[in-house]
């Protein structure tokens, strides 16, 4: 199968910090893939060096055939392909909800007005939220504004999405809603990784789950493989911890 | 009559006559109008030309090139330390022997609008940094480059938070124009200060002050009406 991410010996040092020591990723077109592991594992940071929001100290990342840390590549432009989902949502406060999502589709796809506007609906529609674009992030609740998080995201056609915990800022009953987003995008075929706890979630939908601690992959498998047989004792002591919530 | 009475009603009749002359009040009145307008003209320029180039200096800094915002940020905090009379008295009487001579509207056009633009810089660039940095990742993660996201994501966030300290500072910075008179700058007081010496009556100066506040008055209550506009509303 075509991978379509392709991450080898990813190394990031903050100062003193280091934070990923040689990681190694590979993702295969139309996978979900799941990354666990205790705060500080660097697993968001790990995320965020596949889009260069970080800049990874060394190693070599490649996303849809184009090499991310290459001086020579135009990145605004290999970002249009990787969409980006953020604990906090970050929509943009002072526009509605349509607005948001065609930001990006005017001023990076290049597309006018009006086709920015029929894609912003469509992409809004398939988020459920077709009646709440002329709302303001201000006056949707947390569940809503991610769902127009992910619209703005998948309206560019990305061919990976990146999760950063994007339940974890929500209410407990918003939580479904989102992923019902997601478990739709998946079965559409989107590639996707997603770093965030939600169990059950991933049991039903991940093809894979990746444990991280300390900056390293420590295991990795299909969903149950981890989570009813960890290989590690690390492993196992997370998941009987976040069990517990 | 009463004599304390008499005393009171001559007391006020001079009072009226020192301040209120009716008469010299008639004869400056064209003079004060013609200041009032020097006043407008030059305030006008510093509020274009000090927000202006401000703002750029904020946009420049955000650029975060090292050296240039050791400058940036020298020049600004020299500007906000010096008094605006120090600036125009420094400009007006030092520059000529530089070979340059300013005309005394020049100096303190010149002088409060380097004045205006360090002050407004900091106060854009206090709202630039206020943006949260999920902002900025989240538009960069769209693929807009790093201007698009400080044109369209960041600035419009930033300027609504700049507003009001903007509208007081600015407020602040061109009644300073009254200082123009030291530099023989014909706007309101300086106008009203020689009219006092002309006609030995200062009732021009009451005149004077009265110009000051039918400009100044509005534009403090259009500010008081943008704050509470603007207040911080999710």
């Amino acid at each position: 199968m075509t991978k379509i991410v392709k991450a080898h010996a990813i190394h990031k040092h903050f100062g003193a910090l280091h934070v990923l020591k040689g990681v190694d990723l590979e993702v295969a077109e139309k996978e979900l893939v799941f990354v666990i592991g205790p705060s500080g594992s660097g697993k968001s940071t790990l995320l965020r060096c596949l889009n260069r929001l970080e800049q990874p100290t060394s190693g070599s990342i490649e996303v849809a055939g184009i090499d991310m840390l290459s001086p020579k590549t135009d990145i605004n432009h290999a970002r249009q392909h990787i969409g980006m989902v953020f604990q906090s949502f970050n929509l943009y406060p002072h526009m509605t909800a349509l607005a948001n999502v065609m930001l990006a589709l005017r001023k990076v796809a290049g597309k006018g007005k009006a086709e920015a506007e029929t894609l912003a609906r469509a992409a809004l529609e398939r988020v459920g939220l077709a009646d709440r674009g002329h709302h303001r992030p201000a006056e949707l609740s947390g569940g809503q504004q991610q769902r127009v998080a992910i619209a703005r995201a998948i309206a560019l056609e990305p061919k990976v999405m990146l999760f950063d915990e994007p339940t974890s800022a929500l209410d407990p009953e918003l939580v479904g809603s989102v992923l019902e987003v997601m478990r739709g995008l998946r079965e559409s075929g989107m590639t996707m990784i997603v770093v965030s706890h939600e169990m059950s979630f991933a049991r039903a939908a991940a093809d894979r789950v990746i444990f991280m601690d300390q900056g390293l992959i420590v295991e990795q498998g299909p969903p149950a493989a981890i989570f009813e047989q960890p290989t590690h004792e690390r492993t196992r002591s997370f998941i009987g911890q976040i069990r517990q919530h | 009559m009463h004599s304390g009475a008499v005393l009171a009603v001559a007391g006020w009749n001079k009072f009226v006559e020192t301040f209120f002359n009716a008469q010299v009040m008639a004869k400056y009145l064209p003079d004060i109008l013609y200041g009032t307008l020097v006043t407008v003209e030059l305030a006008v320029l510093i509020v274009i030309a000090g927000i202006g180039f401000g703002l750029v200096l904020a946009l420049v800094r955000a650029l975060a090139i090292r050296p240039l915002n050791w400058l940036i940020v020298f020049v600004v905090d020299l500007l906000r330390a010096l008094p605006p009379l120090v600036i125009i008295v420094l400009l007006y009487f030092g520059l000529p022997s530089a070979g340059w001579s300013p005309s005394g509207f020049m100096s303190t056009w010149l002088s409060l609008t380097l004045v205006l633009m360090a002050f407004s810089e900091e106060i854009f660039w206090a709202g630039i940094t206020s943006v949260h940095k999920g902002q900025w990742e989240a538009a960069r993660s769209t693929g807009l480059s790093f201007g698009q996201t400080l044109i369209h994501v960041v600035l419009p966030q930033a300027l609504r938070l700049t507003i009001a300290p903007l509208t007081n500072r600015t407020i602040a910075i061109t009644k300073g124009t009254a200082l123009g008179t030291v530099v023989a700058l014909h706007e309101i007081l300086g106008m009203a200060s020689s009219a006092v010496s002309n006609s030995y009556n200062p009732s021009p100066l009451i005149l004077g002050a009265a110009a000051y506040l039918v400009l100044f008055i509005p534009v403090v209550v259009v500010a008081r009406r943008i704050e509470t506009k603007f207040a911080w509303k999710k």
